[in-house]
């Protein structure tokens, strides 16, 4: 028997020809492409200070993007990220201030507030226990994920501008704002948190039980559970997961506006899903990448980045998005027709 | 006589009146093979569920091993070697044979602190398991890109992961090509070498009376035939089966 030693839990399958490693490929390839077409038509984009910042500015969606990841591979969604994103922000700047009352203080300093840790674990924990919620309510009253979390961007929505009473709460302490505008060796925080979290969530996915379970459960829910997978407690976890990212990527953003305010990431979840569906993570579940999720967020933030320097309208780069989202499953789906006619 | 591994006594259930199954008797010896047959509503189901614990009889006892049992639920049944092998096989499409053959039992080795999958481990015991089936079915490939044959191989992989004294097949036959019959019918015979008793359920006469060594007809909840495959023949089963002979 010829065995070939392999990197990853999943085989790639037998008899790859060339057009479907290009297929498989076709978002990384697409990344470079980009980056070359901007890096000739404007030089302004290899400058290191420029792609620094596209990195800080992937970072957020991004980080939200691997907790979507879980979500997707058991064929659920999270619809609730952008919402919750803004409660969780809220909530962890009302900590970090000490309550309400002093929402507009923006002297440095004067706070007589929370230390930055118990704000991070307030933003975290709120996420955490959203996504617990609706897990919750995922798998003991068997809504589809799709109305419940489309509930939460509504309740959560809400909820923070019932807390804010509208308004944005501002001016952090410097030990507060590093995490979102400190670098570590010129790298941005965001960017270094966003690159470990990948790994981390790669290295679940690929190589633990839970991980093979998200993927078992996105593949066959049913036949899981006969083999004695407990799908409910894995289907929970993701949006757990999911909201737990939303939290830390609240904290991080708040920290780099030195803001919260209720409306803060409205429409993200569609840029998320785009990112996981541009990077061949299928909606139906139980396939999918991180390296996948990683790429997409990328490509996404190259297209905006290049488009904004060479002066392209705001509007036209949403068609660009638009069109690249459904050319990529198109394409996947045209492999996969290809697959099981051969 | 050698203890039968399992034994109906005087088995019936009952679904509200419905007499699903009535004053049924019968036993399994180790390493045999016995074709389960009847018509749409006959009992099969109801039997077989008996057998692997998804339901408990509503009157006459089930003996495991000489031993008066009660399955507390499907679980308990595979704990205590009793497998079954689905009909649509409860694969999972996207994960290779490996990963399913040991899906919800996976082999982990620690590294440091954490618990991680051991995938040579398992790759090398599912070709062990593919290898003692003579199967050709390769642990790493995607059990998407399977042919019907090589799919079985591996819902039939995992029940020799346990030692399941008793392995259920539930009509394995009737979804694949006529290419790939013999096939499934080669892997049922391996498990009989392995002594494993396999109750197949089955409508297609000719794999019966090819692979199994006795052959029970149920009809109308009741057991109208129990005998060597010998001493029967394909037109017997079928007049019992439709009811045109009574009894046998």
């Amino acid at each position: 028997m010829g065995r070939t030693p392999r990197l990853s839990g999943l085989a790639h399958g037998a008899g790859l020809d060339t057009f479907q490693l290009i297929v498989r490929y076709a978002a990384p390839i697409f990344l470079l492409v980009l980056v070359l077409v901007f890096a000739l038509l404007e030089p302004r984009f290899m400058h290191p200070l420029n792609l620094l910042n596209l990195l800080r500015q992937v970072s957020i969606s991004g980080l939200i993007a691997v907790g979507m990841t879980f979500v997707i591979l058991t064929a659920g969604i999270d619809l609730s990220v952008g919402s919750l994103l803004a409660l969780s922000g809220l909530v962890c700047a009302m900590v970090s201030k000490g309550g309400i009352a002093d929402r507009f203080a923006l002297e440095i300093g004067a706070s007589a507030g929370n230390p930055v840790y118990l704000a991070a674990a307030a933003a975290i924990g709120v996420g955490m226990a959203a996504g617990f919620l609706q897990g919750l309510v995922v798998t003991k009253l068997r809504v589809p994920p799709f109305v419940v979390t489309l509930g939460g961007l509504s309740a959560f929505r809400g909820t923070a501008l019932l807390v804010s009473g509208g308004g944005p709460i501002s001016g952090f302490d410097p030990d507060f704002t590093w995490w979102g505008q400190g670098r570590i060796l010129t790298v941005p925080v965001p960017v270094i948190l966003f690159f470990v979290a990948a790994v981390i969530a790669h290295l679940v996915l690929r190589h633990t039980r839970f991980g093979k379970h998200v993927y078992a459960i996105g593949g066959n829910a049913r036949a899981a559970a006969l083999n004695g997978v407990p799908v409910d407690r894995v289907t929970v976890s993701v949006y757990v997961i999911s909201g737990f990212f939303c939290g830390l990527a609240a904290f991080l953003l708040s920290a780099r506006l030195n803001s919260a305010e209720a409306v803060a990431g409205s429409g993200l979840e569609l840029t998320v899903i785009a990112a996981v569906v541009i990077g061949g993570t299928s909606l139906f579940g139980g396939i999918g990448t991180i390296f996948g999720t990683v790429t997409g967020a990328l490509l996404i933030g190259v297209l905006t980045n290049g488009l904004v320097l060479l002066n392209v309208s705001s509007f036209i780069q949403q068609i660009v998005i638009g069109v690249i989202l459904v050319a990529a499953v198109a394409l996947d789906q045209f492999a996969a027709g290809r697959r099981q006619s051969s | 006589m050698t203890t039968p591994i399992l034994e109906f006594r005087n088995v019936s259930k009952q679904y509200g009146a419905i007499h699903a199954l009535d004053n049924m008797d019968f036993a399994l010896m180790p390493g045999e093979i016995v074709g389960l047959m009847g018509d749409n509503g006959a009992g099969k189901s109801t039997a077989v569920k008996l057998i692997a614990g998804n339901f408990q009889p509503s009157a006459g006892e089930i003996l495991l091993g000489g031993k008066i049992t009660r399955f507390a639920d499907s679980l308990d049944a595979r704990d205590q070697g009793i497998e079954v092998v689905y009909q649509d096989l409860a694969l999972c499409d996207n994960l290779t044979a490996a990963d399913n053959v040991f899906l919800g039992r996976e082999i982990t080795r620690r590294v440091g602190p954490l618990r991680i999958l051991d995938y040579r481990a398992m790759a090398d015991r599912a070709a062990a398991l593919f290898a003692e089936l003579k199967s050709e079915t390769r642990p790493r490939d995607l059990v998407r890109m399977m042919s019907g044959g090589q799919r079985q191989a591996v819902a039939i992989a995992r029940t020799r992961l346990t030692n399941a004294r008793i392995v259920l097949m539930d009509e394995p036959t009737a979804a694949i090509s006529v290419r790939q019959v013999a096939e499934v019918l080669d892997l049922i015979l391996r498990l009989k070498d392995q002594g494993v008793t396999v109750v197949l359920i089955s409508h297609r006469m000719p794999d019966v009376f090819t692979v199994a060594d006795r052959l029970i007809v149920l009809r109308r909840g009741q057991k109208v035939a129990d005998k060597r495959i010998a001493d029967s023949s394909p037109e017997e089963a079928t007049g019992l089966i439709t009811g045109a002979i009574e009894r046998a």
